[in-house]
């Protein structure tokens, strides 16, 4: 798993990009009331808008970490927004990217580099 | 506004000992929530017994001669007719009829006026009643005093045990007595919805009164976050963002701030303006929108006809903790705004279905009789 400095993390598969939020992330925002997800096909780079997720206070914007094409955008968080505090790091993943570029993936940050960041906020 | 300039209130330790998260807010630092979060802190005040911690906003007293008849000069309201023991909202009105800001004046003893203003507004609020009322009236702040309110169905039975008066109050009575061994100004209001008290008590007694009623398991400590989605449900406009100082009352909704009396008379600044929109209408309409599909219309959103032409924008909104959809307040043309007006809001580019609804959209739980 790879993240970064929005705290957003990614796991890859293959050429396949699992993308979400962190759980310190998860717990910044608060309860989750509403994930705006994108539709399969859409075309993103590296710190585009790729999805909105909404607390009861706030909407935050989710960036693309890593370029590539949307495959499908998680459907379940439409019915199920809590699932983003229950699970972020699991079943909250926001969306699955077929990504164009690997040396992307392999620039961001690992946990232990990830965690050294959180300890700077 | 850097950390090292924000103020704090005499509550600030109690905050961060029970793990709040602390944001600037009207030049302080305030708890935007606790450990709870927004959500559950909602619930419990509309269920048990929130306590909120107000000091931001400012306390003051107006003595003088005549402090009620001079109060008139620059609100709407009837304060000659103000009885001992009762509060009033209204609002401080500019010469074309604009709200400086919105404000709860009471007589809870024989010592003038006590008046509380938004936290935000306050340095100009003070300075406006100084110069308009230079002569008639002495403003003294009450800086040396917090505000805490304790708000939902359980405040009643919480604070009787500390404070057996106040359960003689009903909504919107204003009182000074002792009460947790110290002097206490109190009123039965709030801006939830629900049944609850303000105490206003000297700064240095607050902390000890907030963890005695904080060790009450009825109460927790409730944050800026539930106390806008609690407001939002009730309906209450919030200064700055529902309200400013191009918006008139009777634009706002708030005509029941215009007295009978005041309005016969036309004796206030902006009755101009305000005369001419009782007899002809108004241009706007501030209403609740219930969002009845998709995200939360945030403050800006556009709000569009059915037939796509933008009508109004809305000045706040969220998601509905109580009701599990999105709300909001707005303003549209009145021919637009009955209850059931089916419209849309434009939320990051896409039309939403909304429709407009009655406010409060969570019912006001007042006791206005024992």
């Amino acid at each position: 798993m790879r993240f970064t400095k929005d705290h957003e993390w990614v796991v890859l598969e293959g050429d396949v990009a699992t993308i979400g939020i962190t759980a310190y992330a998860a717990d910044q925002l608060g309860d989750v009331v509403f994930v705006e997800t994108p539709e399969a096909g859409k075309t993103v780079k590296a710190g585009d808008g790729l999805a909105v997720v909404e607390s009861v206070k706030a909407a935050s914007d989710v960036y693309a970490p890593i370029s590539g094409q949307v495959v499908e955008g998680n459907a379940a968080l439409g019915d199920a927004p809590e699932t983003v505090n229950d699970q972020p790091e699991k079943a909250g993943w926001f969306a699955k990217i077929k990504i164009a570029d690997k040396a992307e993936y392999e620039a961001l940050m690992d946990r232990a580099a990830y965690e050294d960041f959180l300890g700077t906020l | 506004m850097s950390d090292e300039t924000l103020k704090t209130t005499p509550l600030n330790a109690a905050h961060i000992a029970a793990g709040a998260r602390m944001v600037p807010f009207a030049g302080y630092s305030m708890p935007v929530q606790y450990r709870d979060g927004v959500l559950k802190e909602h619930l419990w005040t509309r269920e048990n017994a929130g306590l909120f911690d107000v000091s931001h906003m400012g306390q003051a007293r107006l003595r003088g001669v005549s402090p009620l008849s001079a109060f008139e000069e620059i609100t709407p309201g009837d304060f000659i007719g103000l009885k001992p023991g009762k509060q009033r909202y209204s609002v401080l009105l500019n010469k074309k009829g604009g709200i400086i800001d919105d404000l709860m004046a009471a007589r809870p003893d024989d010592d003038g006026l006590f008046v509380v203003v938004n936290g935000a507004c306050k340095d100009n609020d003070f300075k406006v009643i100084d110069n308009e009322l230079a002569g008639q009236v002495r403003i003294d702040r009450l800086e040396d005093r917090a505000l805490i309110a304790l708000q939902g169905p359980k405040a009643a039975e919480v604070l009787a045990e500390h404070a057996p008066q106040a359960a003689r109050m009903v909504f919107m009575d204003s009182a000074s007595f002792e009460a947790f061994g110290t002097d206490v100004i109190v009123s039965r209001s709030g801006y939830t919805g629900e049944d609850g008290y303000e105490l206003s008590v000297p700064a240095a007694e607050a902390e000890r009164v907030w963890n005695l009623l904080c060790a009450d398991e009825r109460v927790r400590p409730i944050g800026l976050g539930a106390r806008d989605s609690l407001r939002l449900e009730a309906g209450l406009p919030l200064y700055g963002h529902d309200v400013d100082e191009t918006v008139s009352p009777i634009e706002a909704d708030l005509g029941f701030a215009v007295s009978k009396k005041r309005r016969d008379a036309r004796d206030f600044p902006g009755a101009t303006r305000i005369a001419k929109e009782l007899a002809e209408g108004v241009s706007r309409k501030r209403v609740g929108l219930t969002v009845l599909e998709g995200a939360p219309a945030r403050e800006g959103a556009e709000i569009a006809d059915e037939a796509g032409n933008v009508v109004g924008v809305v000045t706040s909104g969220g998601f509905s903790p109580s009701l599990g959809k999105p709300i909001a307040m707005g303003f549209v043309p009145p021919a637009l705004a009955a209850a059931g007006t089916k419209l849309k809001v434009i939320v990051r580019g896409k039309p939403q279905a909304a429709e407009v609804t009655a406010m409060p959209f969570v019912p006001h739980r007042y006791i206005r009789k024992l």
